[in-house]
């Protein structure tokens, strides 16, 4: 081992901003080890999480544990493609062994018997857990601000939020502590917070990741995904990520020998010239800042000899309240679990059952997740259930319907990630419907299914903007050719936050 | 019941499947488990599991719905039924109320007295159970198991096509007979592999519209449900007569008292929030997957019960009481393999003296001692009068007592008839000789003391002589004149 170049590793932390393919090199060379990595991480993740609080759980002791196996699998030359890189996951993901919290003061003790299936491919392919990351309350809401843990800030600018959910991930990348982070996205859940935090962001096609061990909010449109430096190593995840799941009947047999080849050979490269992106006004439209640097975008990629034209998608503006009503029930029964009979929170000397439950299911949960559970129980209750829920199913089908005809004419869609940059903590939070307001742009997508992902796209007024491109179903192939042309052709992706101790 | 009133009875049969592992988890499904042992992540509702159907359950209920000639859906779904109880893990049950998998059938049930009526499946749905709350095995505190959480179900609703306790009871009957038969369910009433509600409403004969109806729950045996149903009747015609209206309610049957009564509201809500469940997909079945299942139909009860009748020329009561459990009907058909064997003897066999040796034992009829050959043996030599009712009688219980062969006991104890030998006729002689005074009064006209005579030839002959035969050898030796 070359002691000399690993205390280098130690000494300059901004390495942690390096990909994981360099990072996979530095490790396959021997120029690190995996424990110096992992050290560096903790390290670093220590230093910033007073300001930050994207970690809900740190575990040196594992974590050092999972490096020193990883550097033996290294010596022993049966590396795999992330073996001894330190990745952090949302703290929805279980994992055998560690605290798994949603953020909840409901699951504040949950120890995760079991590991999701998407986590357990990324550690199988070698990656150390480093820790747990924080999160709106069972991935309710778009600021990381309605954590039991306390908000997450964002690295751009502390007072001001990371989105959310997944914004314990996106601050996590964002500020160097890993290369990459997973999370979950269903209405805008990764792909928001890493606009916000100037990071890639991918959530891929409805069931082309497991949900198994990923707690569920909405179980017909949650996806898992990544955070990640670039499009190169969001792809690289997706690939060990990604594959039927026999304990997810959601889950696709769709196989992508694409996907599969990405280890070795990279995304690949994009045809170019046959490629047209759509632009839709009912997206544009949404835009209150950044406009100049979506437009930017297109035109750099229009540079790389991709056409634009417009396309119409006239029932997104109904997507919102449509989501609201079908995530609002899915969560509403997803969350019954929560009773305080076999785990989670139970309130203090229950007089009867019915005791048990509401004071359990009162103190356990926060304001936006009894929010939405209750107009959830509402929008399927007898009376109410066709005029809410099966309208919204109708919506539903009508914006998947637009996105498959806009799909017959142009093979990927352009449009802002969010209306506007990273807002002030406690900007939003009384007020719910402008807070929702965050994911008019992302939800649509998650409606239909579909896979997307944002890219830093430069910035506005020293805050990151995102740019969200859209594909088929299971047309990441596309999706992540055409992200990577774009972050070869310009290096936003590349920006790092001024944030103390990094140069 | 007042003839005045009719009852009009419908039934929702919830059956075990008898599947290796649970509908939507890969544990064990058992019985008998030490409490919690076999309930998996899935089972528990852990945060992040997910459900994933089990095929062997659709191939038991596809099974089920081409057995009652109902139409199977090419495509059916699972609903949330939503409601909050210790025992219920998730906070909802998964079932299937929109697109159930079995669409209408009918059910043919034959009666006590011979005849049969037809009753109507409206639709059978898969669904998984919830776990056991324990109430009595704590002070003061409820204890929860599992292991039956996520037993696959089969909830088979017939129309409300029957109108007595019998008929409901005869239905249940026919229904665990068939499951048996389809080999979907082991039918263990006392296990709960098999639970019936009853939904009971009465009204003045003739009158077309239906009375209120309440639903009784969770009768788990034949003799409860006809019990259940006679008291819910009884006690709607008394308040009908007294001018009071019937609630409609759920009511639980308390075996103890014989009575049913009210369950507290807050064991079931009224509003389940029913809605498609995101987790699983649809299923569909195709015609392949149905006519693969259809090859593996067994001949079912009602056509095994024609054939015994005309086969065998049973009764129909016969017919029906032998065909009603698969093995019971095994075992008769068995019997009637062995040469000089006599049908109509092996039913009575079977139904008296061995079903009654069986229950005293606690034993399955495919654990009887006697074989099905060794039965049908010992009515070959009834029929060739080696045997006599009695001697059968000490053959079989010798079979019993474990010896295999017929013939071997009828030797080793001697047992066979004395039929026209010299013997007899001089043994009747000699007796006749040594009661003369007892011949004279018989000559006279004492009918009666021919008995007497029969019971010294038969002391005599240790009871291997054909009694028959004796009286008329008998009534030679006396020389009575008719």
């Amino acid at each position: 081992m070359g002691s000399t170049s690993c205390q280098g590793w130690s000494n300059r932390p901004m390495t942690l901003f390096s990909s994981l393919r360099q990072l996979a090199d530095a490790l396959g060379r021997g120029d690190c080890t995996s424990l110096e990595l992992t050290a560096a991480a903790l390290d670093r993740a220590r230093r910033l999480d007073e300001a930050l609080n994207c970690f809900i759980t740190l575990d040196e002791e594992r974590a050092m544990a999972a490096a020193k196996a990883a550097d033996r699998r290294l010596q022993g030359g049966s590396a795999g493609p992330l073996t001894g890189i330190p990745l952090a996951h949302k703290d929805l993901f279980c994992i055998e062994g560690w605290l798994t919290t949603c953020a909840s003061k409901m699951l504040a003790t949950f120890t995760a018997p079991y590991t999701a299936t998407a986590i357990a491919r990324l550690q199988s392919a070698g990656s150390v857990t480093l820790g747990k990351l924080n999160m709106d309350e069972f991935a309710m809401g778009s600021s990381t601000e309605t954590s039991h843990f306390g908000p997450t800030a964002n690295p751009w600018a502390l007072q001001r939020t990371p989105g959310g959910s997944s914004g314990g991930s996106a601050a996590c990348v964002a500020a160097g502590i890993t290369a990459a982070a997973t999370g979950t996205d269903t209405g805008g859940s990764i792909r928001q917070p890493a606009s916000f935090c100037g990071v890639t962001g991918l959530k891929p096609t409805y069931g082309r990741v497991s949900r198994y061990g990923m707690i569920a909010f909405a179980s017909s449109l949650d996806q898992g995904g990544v955070f990640a430096r670039d499009v190169e190593d969001a792809a690289l995840l997706l690939s060990v990520m990604a594959g039927f799941d026999p304990r997810d009947s959601t889950s696709s047999t769709h196989r992508d020998p694409w996907l599969e080849s990405v280890p070795e050979s990279g995304v690949g490269r994009l045809a170019s010239g046959s490629l047209t992106i759509g632009l839709a006004d009912e997206f544009f439209s949404e835009i209150n800042e950044g406009e100049q640097r979506i437009d930017e975008a297109r035109r750099a990629l229009e540079a790389l000899g991709i056409r634009c034209r417009g396309v119409s998608l006239p029932h997104i503006r109904a997507a919102m309240p449509a989501y609201y009503v079908i995530a609002g029930a899915e969560a509403s029964t997803n969350l019954s679990r929560y009773d305080g009979v076999r785990f989670g929170h139970r309130c203090e000397q229950p007089a009867s059952l019915t005791d048990l439950y509401e004071r359990s299911r009162s103190e356990g949960f926060g304001a936006e997740v009894k929010r939405r559970i209750l107009t959830g129980t509402y929008a399927l209750s007898a009376g109410y259930f066709d005029a809410y829920y099966l309208k919204a199913q109708k919506i539903r089908r009508l914006v998947a319907g637009d996105f498959a005809a806009a799909f017959g004419e142009v093979d990927l869609l352009l449009a802002p990630t969010t209306p506007g940059t990273a807002f002030r903590r406690g900007q939003l939070t009384d007020n719910p419907t402008a807070m929702y307001q965050q994911d008019v742009c992302t939800i649509p997508v998650n409606l239909a299914g579909l896979p997307s992902i944002s890219l830093p796209c430069g910035p506005h007024e020293g805050l990151p903007v995102g740019v969200q491109l859209i594909a088929r179903h299971f047309d990441e192939r596309r999706l992540l050719q055409a992200g990577a042309a774009f972050q070869q052709a310009t290096n936003w992706h590349e920006a790092r936050p001024p944030l103390e101790g990094a140069p | 019941m007042n003839a005045d009133w009719e009852a009009v009875i419908g039934l929702e049969i919830h059956v075990q499947l008898a599947t290796q592992s649970k509908i939507f988890s890969a544990a064990a499904n058992q019985f008998g488990a030490p409490p919690n042992s076999l309930a998996c992540p899935v089972d528990l509702g852990l945060p992040g599991v997910l459900p994933v159907l089990n095929e062997a359950a659709v191939r038991m209920a596809v099974k089920f719905g081409l057995a009652i000639g109902a139409e199977v859906c090419e495509r059916s779904g699972f609903d949330r039924k939503n409601y909050f109880y210790p025992d219920l893990p998730k906070g909802y049950q998964i079932s299937q109320l929109a697109a159930p998998i079995v669409g209408p059938g009918r059910l043919e049930v034959p009666l006590d007295d011979g005849a049969a009526i037809d009753v109507r499946i409206v639709r059978a749905h898969l669904e998984e159970d919830a776990g056991k709350s324990i109430h009595d095995a704590y002070a003061g505190q409820t204890g929860v198991d599992l292991n039956r959480a996520g037993t696959p179900l089969l909830e088979v609703v017939s129309a409300p096509d029957l109108h007595t306790p019998e008929q409901a009871s005869a239905c249940f009957r026919q229904l665990h007979s068939l499951v048996r038969y389809l080999g979907i369910c082991d039918g263990d009433l006392s296990q709960g592999s098999m639970r019936c509600d009853a939904n009971v409403s009465v009204r003045p004969q003739g009158q077309e519209a239906l009375g209120e109806r309440t639903e009784i729950k969770n009768i788990n045996s034949f003799r409860f449900v006809e019990k259940a149903i006679r008291f819910e009747i009884d006690r709607q015609t008394d308040r009908l007569e007294a001018g009071l209206p019937v609630l409609r309610e759920t009511r639980l049957y308390d075996a103890a008292k014989d009575e049913t009564r009210p369950m507290r509201g807050k064991e079931f809500s009224d509003d389940y929030r029913y809605f498609p469940d995101p987790d699983l997909l649809p299923v569909v079945i195709d015609e392949a997957f149905i006519e693969a299942v259809r090859t593996e139909l067994p001949e079912l009860p009602g056509a095994r019960r024609r054939r015994f009748r005309e086969e065998f020329g049973l009764s129909d009561y016969d017919a029906s009481w032998l065909t009603r459990e698969p093995e019971v009907a095994d075992y008769f058909e068995a019997a009637t393999g062995a040469d000089g064997s006599d049908a109509k003897r092996i039913a009575n066999w079977v139904m008296g003296e061995l079903t009654a040796k069986l229950h005293r034992g606690g034993l399955s009829i495919d654990a009887s001692p006697v074989t099905a050959g060794a039965l049908g043996r010992l009515t070959a030599r009834i029929n060739d009068q080696t045997l006599s009712s009695k001697t059968a009688k000490i053959v079989f219980d010798t079979l019993w007592a474990g010896a295999a062969d017929v013939d071997e006991i009828i030797k080793a104890q001697g047992l066979r008839q004395m039929q026209d030998s010299a013997e007899l006729t001089a043994l009747i002689k000699d007796i006749v000789a040594g009661h003369p005074q007892q011949a004279e009064q018989f000559r006279a006209g004492r009918d009666k003391l021919l008995g007497f005579f029969v019971g010294r030839v038969m002391k005599a002959t240790g009871g291997k002589a054909n009694p028959r035969r004796v009286n008329e050898l008998l009534k030679e030796a006396l020389g009575k004149q008719e």
